[in-house]
């Protein structure tokens, strides 16, 4: 019987082994995957790392793998505008610094990530297997009995769910979750542009919905652009030049000419919840508790936090001699991230429906609100520690950069 | 009455928990005051164990080698734990049916425990000593509390521990721990406790000090139903936990 068997090698998946294993290094912990050898790397998607994350990441031995390849945001700016509009009046600045010298977030291609977090699991002797996912489990008094895609079967003490957004665990487990369709998609993409973005990530409340760049290293920007899901999968159709003009009239020429140089992708845009977070022996975390809308860039910073909670649920048992897998212990676990969660999902939920509209009262409606957000350094300040999930002393240690 | 013919067994208080003795091990079940109250408590014995005998607390294994006996160790709630961190347990508990219990969960997890279905006299008659002696929610169980408590002190090894843990004997623990857990939220099935059988600190320090330990602690132990969960307070007037200790030879 092994302790704890881990479905997904995302960073979800990854970073929570390599936390509980740096921290209880007898405990047998393993990472199974569904995708091929490989296929991480050709990620070409970036993300946008918070304080909080970054902490928990330097904690983990992985951050210093990972800062070569990340870009500091050191400013963003919010605005509200007609996609023809020739000037976007600036509505929101945020000069971010979590702490003094600590920028708010980092870019980082997503393989970066997943490579740092691969290397601290094989020197902790983590088992990751790819090609192989957990299809099915039965749950006993003392362990799961999973049964994989090749057909073995294990017993782990505790199954953890990092498997996505339509996680089939979850539903294996009998979790129902809550969903809202936005009717939108975000295309991702990378464009290169002339001039230096001066590490200023831009996010444009456009009618359609939120177009956001976000700065990476050597003149580019990693690009989320959200549209209609039928006018996204038409752009996406469309020649390069088209794609390319239409960008140009969101993006403008502030950074001279722009070229797309990373394929094109679109992703449906939904809000899924997760009812529960655990049950017996079973726990979901990262997106396949919480997919939300990516308008405030915190779904990976969730993930990140769930990781934290939750590894500090297991060591903390763990070393009261308690079994990690009993559900008093894992619903600390969620008690711990389902308000959190609940609240940015909320939050996220009602900016989107806020932004992506046209009628003319709503827009100078929330035009003064984010005025007056920017002139009131408390309120601002509020939202950057959101931004960038470092919280109070009730915060998972991780969060915080101390080890468990 | 002469010690042989003395017993701190109470008949009618064991077969009450051996008929639920079933549902131990459902964190959802009957017992899930008590597997909510077990992560304070364990933490508790933990860290002042460590503390006690120059240990790391927050680590793997803190209580490595140590001698525990668990009295009225039920299913091995505390049994377990103790055993996972590294100490050699005995558990006992005058109910076979729990031994029973205990043993099949223990095998289970893969947790070796030696659970013997025996009274605190009859391990004491045995001559058995330990570093650490675990009195938890017993002796609000137990028909002679003075006897009882005596008898374990005498099984404490010099420089080893004795902790126990009840419910006092006072109109507020009467509102919450009976009217309340047992009737108003159903926590416990209604007659696990008897207000007559709850038992004072002081009840506690008179037979402990007399057999020759010293009180070194005393704290409440209260729920927060806003946070859900169990906490230390000053407040003894309804949980309360004493830790005695046995001065080195």
């Amino acid at each position: 019987m092994i302790d704890i068997l881990i479905a997904g090698g995302g960073y979800v998946g990854l970073s929570l082994a390599v936390a509980v294993k740096s921290a209880a290094p007898h405990l047998d912990v393993r990472v199974y995957d569904a995708a091929p050898e490989g296929v991480w790397e050709k990620d070409e998607r970036a993300s946008a790392i918070a304080a909080g994350a970054k902490r928990l990441l330097t904690v983990l031995g992985a951050w210093d793998e990972i800062a070569p390849e990340s870009e500091p945001i050191r400013k963003m700016i919010i605005t509200d505008s007609k996609t023809a509009d020739p000037v976007r009046p600036v509505f929101l600045t945020f000069d971010g610094e979590a702490e003094a010298g600590e920028p708010f977030a980092y870019m980082v291609p997503n393989p970066a990530m997943v490579r740092a977090l691969r290397k601290r699991a094989d020197a902790l002797g983590i088992e990751i297997r790819q090609g192989v996912s957990a299809v099915d489990f039965k749950t006993g008094d003392a362990c799961q009995t999973v049964t994989l895609s090749n057909g073995e079967t294990i017993d782990a003490r505790l199954l953890v769910a990092c498997d996505g957004v339509r996680s089939k665990l979850r539903d294996i487990a009998g979790i129902k979750t809550v969903r809202f369709d936005y009717g939108q998609s975000g295309i991702v993409t990378t464009i290169e542009h002339e001039r230096p973005h001066e590490g200023i990530a831009e996010e444009h409340f456009l009618p359609a919905g939120p177009f956001a760049t976000l700065p990476l290293k050597n003149n580019r920007s990693s690009l989320v652009w959200n549209e209609r899901t039928a006018d996204a999968d038409a752009l996406l159709k469309a020649d390069d030049l088209v794609f390319e003009e239409e960008l140009e009239r969101r993006f403008g020429h502030k950074l001279g000419a722009i070229k797309v140089v990373g394929g094109k992708r679109a992703f449906p845009f939904a809000l899924t919840l997760a009812r529960d977070f655990v049950a017996p022996r079973f726990a979901l975390a990262g997106d396949a508790a919480h997919g939300i809308h990516p308008i405030s860039g915190q779904g990976l910073n969730l993930g990140f936090k769930d990781v934290a909670a939750l590894a500090e649920t297991i060591v903390e048992a763990d070393r009261l001699g308690i079994d990690f897998g009993q559900l008093n212990i894992l619903e600390r676990y969620q008690e711990w991230r389902r308000f959190d969660t609940f609240r940015m999902g909320v939050t996220t939920d009602v900016l989107n429906r806020m932004f992506s509209n046209d009628f003319t009262p709503m827009r100078m409606a929330r035009d003064f609100g984010l005025s007056v957000v920017d002139r009131l350094p408390g309120l601002k300040n509020f939202f950057i520690r959101q931004a960038s999930s470092v919280g109070g002393s009730g915060d998972p240690k991780l969060l915080g950069g101390q080890p468990i | 009455m002469n010690d042989a013919a003395r017993t701190t067994i109470d008949q009618a208080e064991v077969d009450r928990f051996t008929a639920m003795a079933a549902e131990w091990w459902d964190p959802a079940g009957k017992f899930k005051p008590l597997h909510k109250f077990n992560p304070v408590r364990i933490r508790y014995i933990r860290d002042k164990a460590a503390a006690h005998f120059g240990r790391e607390a927050n680590t793997h294994k803190p209580l490595e080698g140590l001698r525990v006996l668990d009295i009225g160790c039920g299913g091995g709630l505390l049994s377990e734990p103790m055993a996972r961190m590294g100490a050699i347990v005995i558990g006992a508990d005058a109910s076979e049916r729990n031994i029973g219990i205990a043993t099949t969960h223990a095998a289970q997890s893969g947790v070796n425990v030696d659970y013997r279905a025996v009274t605190a006299e009859q391990l004491a008659a045995e001559g058995e000593t330990f570093d650490i002696i675990l009195n938890m929610e017993v002796v609000e169980h137990v028909a002679d509390v003075d006897f009882f408590i005596t008898t374990c002190a005498s099984m404490v090894k010099p420089g080893g521990m004795m902790f126990v843990a009840t419910i006092n004997r006072t109109m507020k623990a009467m509102a919450l721990a009976i009217i309340g857990a047992e009737r108003v939220l159903r926590w416990l099935p209604k007659g696990t406790h008897q207000y007559e059988k709850l038992v004072r600190p002081e009840e506690l320090e008179k037979p402990l000090t007399a057999s020759g330990m010293q009180i070194d602690e005393r704290t409440g132990v209260f729920f927060n139903p806003l946070m859900n969960q169990w906490n230390l307070s000053k407040d003894m007037d309804v949980n309360y936990m004493m830790l005695a200790t046995r001065p080195a030879a």
